[in-house]
């Protein structure tokens, strides 16, 4: 069976997969924005906390996707076990350090100055922040969360070992059915599936750019 | 694309997955001490637990010292392999697409070699496997192929930032094209590549885990046997040991990088 044959076979269970891969994706991508957002908005300023929290989550990429599955997957008193949970707190982890690097760079970047002239326009701790640093850093922040989501969609493939959704699950498939015409075919179909969401998620990103970079920064 | 992002995309795209970029200037002596000693630790407690376990025949047989030596080297064996192969590979190609010959597409390509990281590593293991073949060399052609745009991606990176103002000023000095490649480019570059060498060698710790799916062995071998053979001990044993391998030959990557650092820098 040819590649395009088995394309127009099995392309309703493709698109179920890459739905859920898709899925967990964004949840991860959501959950390490939130939280990377919030660590980078408490440490940019001061020296320790922000190279301490860099560092750690520098660590978290540097722990290999499998041993991290392997630790959630085995370790009961953790909670996570085998499924989706464990990805999506892996993912999670994974997803970090761009996010948090960038909200870092992105609110040092700005002009002192600016900061300085809301404070004298009157302007509180708060509002500077929300209304003048996070529209100037914004654009870099959003590179953070295009990284990561790239990264995120390549890692959750491997998601499908501990019984994770997603596209990893056809790849793992061709895997057991090795030697079988179908397993090149499953296999293929997997990998162009995370390939195709990474183009279709970085044009995604360049569009959410245009929309919501502050007007005056265009 | 704003300046914005173009900017931004350079310089903290760069070591995509690297540890973050330490402040200019080598660290203070003690700094060196802190991961030896978290990772010795861990180490230890690991040790501590599996010794005051009752183990069983499946668990004896893959937790003692020699099976654990042997899927190190391994593992060790696969990251070294395929990391001096793309090097070799990535490093001339690199300056090659950056050579003002190639200006029109430096950019592009770096473009899209960013777009590289989404590429499930597994997927590549797998379809080699399915392929071609399973064994070592099929997994070191893999983790070439999934390495080398990190690395030949931080090599154009390095070598685009390096101030067009001094390379006309070698140049006016009398430097050749060559010599100003060998002597100023290159030089100007090391930080940024060894960055990009140094996330390498941590992704092919990581990817080489997987090599136990398609016959090349190494450390993952105890995580699927424990998974698959319902025996948590061996998996996460086996999980420990690459998170500690990863970050140590991180950490080691570090050392060498802040020692080849050029001086002026």
């Amino acid at each position: 069976m040819g590649f395009v044959e088995y394309l127009a076979n099995r392309w309703e269970h493709l698109i179920e997969l890459a739905v859920e891969h898709i899925i967990i994706t964004v949840v991860a991508v959501g959950i390490a924005t939130m939280i990377g957002v919030f660590l980078g908005i408490l440490t940019y300023q001061t020296v320790r906390p922000r190279e301490l929290t860099l560092a750690v989550t520098g660590a978290f990429l540097t722990i290999p996707s499998l041993a991290l599955f392997g630790i959630f997957a085995a370790w009961p008193q953790l909670g996570l076990g085998l499924g989706a949970t464990s990805v999506v707190v892996a993912l999670t982890m994974y997803g970090l350090l761009p996010i948090v690097r960038n909200t870092i760079v992105g609110l040092r970047e700005v002009d002192p100055a600016i900061v300085e002239s809301a404070q004298g326009m009157g302007m509180g701790r708060i509002r500077r922040l929300l209304r003048i640093e996070l529209p100037l850093a914004w654009p870099v922040i959003l590179t953070g969360m295009r990284v990561s989501t790239l990264l995120l969609l390549g890692i959750a493939a491997l998601g499908a070992y501990i019984n994770g959704p997603g596209l990893g699950n056809d790849i793992f498939t061709g895997l057991s059915r090795i030697g079988t015409p179908v397993a090149v075919n499953m296999v293929v179909g997997g990998m162009l599936g995370v390939l195709l969401l990474a183009v279709l998620f970085d044009l995604l990103y360049v569009l959410v750019n245009r929309l919501t970079t502050s007007r005056g920064l265009r | 694309m704003t300046i914005t992002e173009e900017r931004t995309d350079l310089g903290t795209g760069a070591g995509q997955q690297t540890a973050p970029q330490r402040p200019a200037g080598r660290r203070p002596p003690t700094s060196y001490l802190f991961m030896p000693a978290v990772l010795g630790a861990v180490l230890l407690v690991l040790w501590w637990w599996v010794s005051g376990k009752e183990l069983d025949t499946r668990e004896r047989a893959r937790l003692n010292s020699d099976y654990l030596l042997t899927a190190t080297l391994e593992h060790l064996h696969l990251t070294v392999v395929a990391t001096a192969i793309v090097i070799v590979i990535a490093i001339p190609l690199g300056i090659l697409l950056t050579r003002p010959s190639l200006g029109a597409i430096t950019r592009p390509s770096i473009a899209v070699f960013s777009i590289g990281v989404a590429l499930p590593s597994i997927g590549i293991l797998v379809l080699f496997a399915v392929v071609w073949d399973i064994g070592f060399w099929p997994v070191v052609v893999a983790l070439v192929i999934y390495t080398v745009l990190p690395v030949m991606r931080n090599t154009m990176v390095g070598l685009q930032q390096v101030d067009p103002a001094v390379i006309e000023a070698a140049r006016g000095m009398g430097m050749t094209r060559r010599g100003v490649l060998a002597r100023i480019e290159l030089p100007l570059a090391v930080p940024v590549m060894m960055a990009g060498i140094r996330t390498a060698l941590v992704i092919m710790v990581g990817t080489a885990a997987l090599g136990t799916f398609v016959g090349a062995g190494g450390l993952g071998g105890l995580i699927v046997a424990g998974i698959g053979g319902g025996r948590p001990t061996i998996t996460l044993v086996g999980g420990v040991l690459i998170a500690v391998l990863a970050l140590l030959v991180d950490y080691v990557a570090g050392i060498a990088e802040d020692l080849l650092r050029p001086k002026g820098l």
